[in-house]
């Protein structure tokens, strides 16, 4: 049998055994019987969909929640974790997938938080100072310990959560999701600053369902699916298909099959469109002009930061643009506001979907009808029909296959990020959008909510709508695109055929080593 | 000794229902069935108001306590403390001594009328604070924009003659005028909000300084544009502006002087009630509600949804201060009440207190009636505690503040009730860490959880098909 294959069968040592555990919530069965050992100076990951069990299990050898059943070893000793000081005690650190750090406070400050050394009452901070920039060094962290936590980026704030671990000589480190909210640029450097970790002696626990990350840094992973332990494979043994399919249960399709078509008439036309930067003088978006067509998928590429952002901002309107047109379907919209532009038939998935995608205190059936909460369908003489927008909104979660809670009642708040992205794309997708904008559109999700969510997309393409598309991830680039164009600070210096490219050839483009002259081509 | 019986009364009755709610799960547990305590107990609402509930009886209780612990330092010493805590709880209730001078309590139709009639403005300043922070904004400007609908309400109601105008038109102006005034006075700090991201907690507080000297300018009694609608008999700096009456406006009592005799309360507690049902209709069922939460839940998310979120930024300050308008105007068009413009160096405590009154509702508008209501019965008792006992006003008004303090905790007892906090009385270091952890962990676990409950319905058909 395939799941048998990679099994690891021989008596080790491990440093944590989490042997035969089930947690249970009212009514389900979070992990049923789930068994993970981790051996010391080893990556494990923990590989499962959204919601399969991963950070119950987390949270249950974080001493979060208590199993009902099964018992935790360490060192082959049973142990009990009754709370995360426990945890701490037995040396188990955990960055969690949303940081727990004091914004105002600095990252020396943040480090020692809660075990500060002193004398006489006293702070000793020089000490801590020193420590702090030694393991620095050893893992080649490159945090700066005065900085204040608010002015670092997200990718170094989840630096300090791990030396956070280090400073308290933690040596089972869990990573909830690291790489969720990182670029690629800052997924590489994390992924080398594990490995480094791992040849000192530290043993890691690697929650993901990035299947690439795996391949690239774990030495075995488990795979979790729907509360059931799946099995435990040796990474080097195994394939990206074998892993998606013990996580998914069935084949999944890396890529989507599109239909052959010729790209009709021109939806959006951008000309010499130029936006000045907040934070520096340069010009963020210079002199940027695209089109994009019926039927066709426009895909801009690019490392984060180059001006992607504020381009989108300024078609949708959130930002407003300092010289260029925005014409849309014929109509100039370079002025207009955003409820006309989306009235017009635009439609965007945001970058960030906490910050502009939902308003994460209303319920999802509040969040469903974002846009459209004044159209006859859903109001009458200024009154919302409540009955109507739940209706809808339950149509949409059945057909987008979005989960939470209590359905349309749920809080958008206390849903699973994943979820949440899946709602936001329900939304935008049923507006029936003659151009579709989606920035990065499956962040956070895993293989199958992806596969999905390009299926969705390419549909939209084969029905001759246009797609504006912004993404990081490079497969994502190269699989779903009709057309690439490279973005570099805040100029289009590149034009592909994503057939007739190769992703190193793109890689150069996005880091400013080559461009083409426009007027040549 | 009647008061302390009901007192017994109460706290069994309490005591009894957490029993039943207790046994009444146990036993649903055991049957793997929901009992209805449990169907209610899941409703926000219901676990809102049990909260809030509780937060009062806990205020209440410390506040007794501590009376009792003052009572040494005061002449009567015990007795005059049990007598303190009788009045905290029923002083609303109490019909004076009996001739063995024990406190006797029973329907008292001029305390409890005047509850209500204080409770009037302070709902309107508690609407107009829920409100605001509804839609994401702090209206510490409640007080100035009382002011300025005082003033205007004032001015109008005493300036246009009943003879040649009837009363009620005039009732009607200065009513509208009122909330105009605070309308306007509240859209100042919104426009600078809206369009300058100025903090509105700032320019409130200049606003509310500004109030304060305006008004004081507007009625001074030698320079005073309207110095004339001051009461004559009103030496120098130091003067009243005439009553309503004056001029024959005043709130028709519509029979309430017959159900609660000797007190001011009048139709304008109706007037307050239904505005409170309004906003909360407008919150809750309109369009125009959704946009105003929406900008005040998420600003990013409302602009990006296309609603204009500096129009509803601004529009939201300007019915807060409307509200806190209106509160005055009711207040001062009772026709009994005086208006003494030399206070108004100060801020009127009433529009602060809109504040709590809109906590302690957890900013629901039909809660702030009984907040409101709540607030002006501790008030009253506090008057009886101070004329029935040798405890002074000013330990009279720390208790309040001490009970209105507790009864904040709302919030935090909700979320026991929830869950989201555990509270354990053995193991007590690192508690905050632990519930931080908690918190922020809870519910996305129970909506795993409950993922993992849809797929296995979905496998199970699956298994079916």
């Amino acid at each position: 049998m395939l799941l048998k294959k990679g099994m690891v069968t021989i008596v080790e040592n491990y440093v944590i055994e989490m042997l035969n555990i089930t947690k249970e919530f009212p009514g389900i069965i979070a992990n049923d019987n789930v068994t993970l050992q981790l051996k010391k100076g080893e990556i494990h990951a923990l590989l499962g969909e959204n919601g399969a069990g991963k950070s119950t299990l987390m949270s249950v050898l974080f001493g979060l929640y208590q199993a009902e059943k099964g018992t935790i070893k360490k060192d082959g000793v049973e142990v009990e974790i009754k709370d995360p000081n426990d945890a701490n005690r037995l040396g188990i650190g955990m960055v969690h997938q949303h940081f727990k750090l004091v914004e105002v406070f600095s990252v020396l400050d943040n480090i020692i938080l809660g075990a500060e050394t002193t004398k006489y009452g006293f702070l000793r901070k020089k000490e801590a100072r020193e420590r702090v920039l030694a393991l620095s060094e050893e893992y080649g962290l490159a945090v700066d310990p005065d900085a204040l936590i608010e002015d670092i980026t997200v990718g170094m704030q989840q630096r300090v959560e791990i030396l956070k671990m280090l400073y308290r000589n933690n040596d089972i480190l869990i990573f909830d999701e690291p790489t969720a909210v990182l670029t690629p640029q800052e997924i590489e450097e994390l992924l080398q600053i594990m490995k480094n970790m791992a040849k000192s002696g530290k043993s890691i626990l690697f929650i993901t369902h990035k299947l690439n990350e795996i391949l690239a840094v774990a030495d075995r992973c488990t795979v979790l699916r729907k509360g059931k332990y799946i099995g435990t494979v040796n990474v080097k043994d195994t394939t990206k298909e074998e892993l998606s399919e013990m996580m998914v249960g069935r084949k999944v399709e890396f890529v989507v099959p599109k239909k052959d078509r010729i790209p009709g008439n021109d939806v959006l036309i951008v000309k010499n469109m130029t936006m000045v930067s907040k934070q520096h003088k340069k010009n963020i978006v210079n002199n940027v002009s695209l089109n994009v067509r019926e039927g066709e998928i426009v895909c801009i590429a690019g490392i984060d930061g180059n001006g992607q952002t504020e381009f989108v901002n300024g078609i949708t309107g959130l930002d407003k643009i300092n010289s260029g047109e925005i014409i849309f379907k014929g109509v100039d919209i370079t002025h207009s506001k955003i409820r006309d532009r989306n009235k017009l038939g635009l439609s965007h998935i945001p970058e960030d979907r906490h910050r502009h995608g939902l308003v994460l205190d209303f319920t999802l059936a509040d969040n469903m009808v974002l846009q459209r909460y004044f159209e006859p369908d859903f109001q009458k003489n200024g009154f919302i029909l409540k009955d109507k927008v739940r209706e809808y909104s339950d149509k949409l979660i059945e057909r987008f296959d979005v989960r939470s809670g209590q359905g349309s009642k749920t809080i958008a708040r206390s849903m699973s990020g994943g979820n949440q992205q899946k709602a936001i794309v329900a939304r935008e997708l049923d507006r029936d959008p003659d151009l579709l904008i989606a920035v990065q559109p499956t962040r956070g999700l895993d293989v199958g909510a992806i596969e999905f969510i390009h299926k969705q997309i390419v549909a939209q393409r084969d029905n001759g709508k246009a797609v504006l598309l912004v993404s990081l991830e490079l497969d994502e680039v190269m699989g779903l695109s009709d057309r690439i164009l490279v973005m570099y600070e805040g100029e289009i210096v590149g034009e592909f055929d994503p057939k007739k490219v190769t992703v190193n050839e793109l890689g150069l483009y996005m880091s400013g080593a080559k461009r083409q002259n426009k007027e040549s081509e | 000794m009647t008061g302390g019986l009901l007192f017994l009364i109460i706290i069994l009755i309490i005591a009894a229902s957490v029993v039943a709610i207790i046994y009444a799960n146990k036993k649903a547990k055991k049957l793997q069935t929901v009992s209805w305590f449990e169907k209610q107990w899941k409703k926000d609402s219901v676990k809102a108001t049990t909260s809030s509930f509780i937060s009062v009886f806990v205020g209440l209780l410390i506040g007794a306590i501590i009376l009792l612990a003052m009572c040494g330092s005061v002449d009567g010493g015990l007795k005059t403390g049990l007598e303190g805590v009788q009045l905290i709880f029923f002083g609303v209730f109490n019909i004076g001594r009996n001739a063995s001078g024990n406190l006797v309590f029973g329907w008292n139709g001029t305390s409890i009328g005047n509850v209500l009639f204080k409770a009037m403005p302070l709902i309107l300043t508690g609407l107009s604070v829920a409100l605001a922070f509804k839609t994401g904004l702090f209206n510490i400007g409640a007080p100035g924009q009382y002011l300025m609908g005082t003033a205007a309400s004032l001015i109008v109601a005493l300036s246009i003659p009943t003879t040649a105008v009837p009363a009620w038109i005039v009732w009607i102006l200065a009513f509208l005028s009122g909330m105009l005034a605070g309308a306007l006075w509240g859209a100042i700090p919104g426009l600078f909000k809206a369009f300058l991201n100025v903090n509105e907690v700032i320019s409130c507080i200049m606003t509310n300084w500004i109030a304060a000297n305006l008004v004081t300018a507007l009625f001074d009694n030698s320079t005073g544009p309207f110095k004339n609608l001051l009461d004559p008999s009103g030496t120098k700096n130091f003067a009243y502006v005439y009553k309503t009456t004056h001029n024959g406006v005043a709130t028709p009592s519509l029979g309430l002087d017959k159900i609660f005799p000797g007190s001011q309360v009048n139709a304008g507690i109706f007037v307050a009630i239904i505005i409170a049902i309004v906003v909360y209709i407008v919150l809750n069922k309109t369009t125009f509600g959704y946009e105003l939460k929406a900008c005040g839940a998420n600003r990013d998310a409302a602009k990006y949804a296309g609603i204009n979120e500096k129009r509803n930024i601004l529009l939201s300050m300007a019915i807060a201060g409307g509200l806190a308008g209106a509160g005055a105007a009711l207040y001062y068009l009772s026709g009994n009440t005086e208006f003494k413009w030399l206070t108004y160096q100060s801020l009127p405590a009433i529009g602060f207190n809109g504040i709590p009154v809109a906590l302690l509702a957890s900013n629901n508008p039909v809660g702030v009636i009984a907040s409101a209501i709540f607030l002006s019965y501790l008030d009253v008792a506090g008057m009886s505690l101070k004329y029935m006992t040798t405890y002074n006003e000013y330990i009279t008004s720390i208790i309040s503040a001490i009970i209105v303090y507790f009864s904040a905790f709302a919030l935090l007892i909700k979320m026991i009730l929830e869950g989201k906090i555990k509270i354990s009385f053995f193991q007590n270091k690192n508690i905050n860490k632990e519930v931080e952890i908690k918190n922020k962990e809870k519910p996305k676990e129970i909506n795993e959880s409950n993922n993992d409950s849809d797929e296995k319905n979905i496998a199970n058909k699956e298994a079916k098909e």
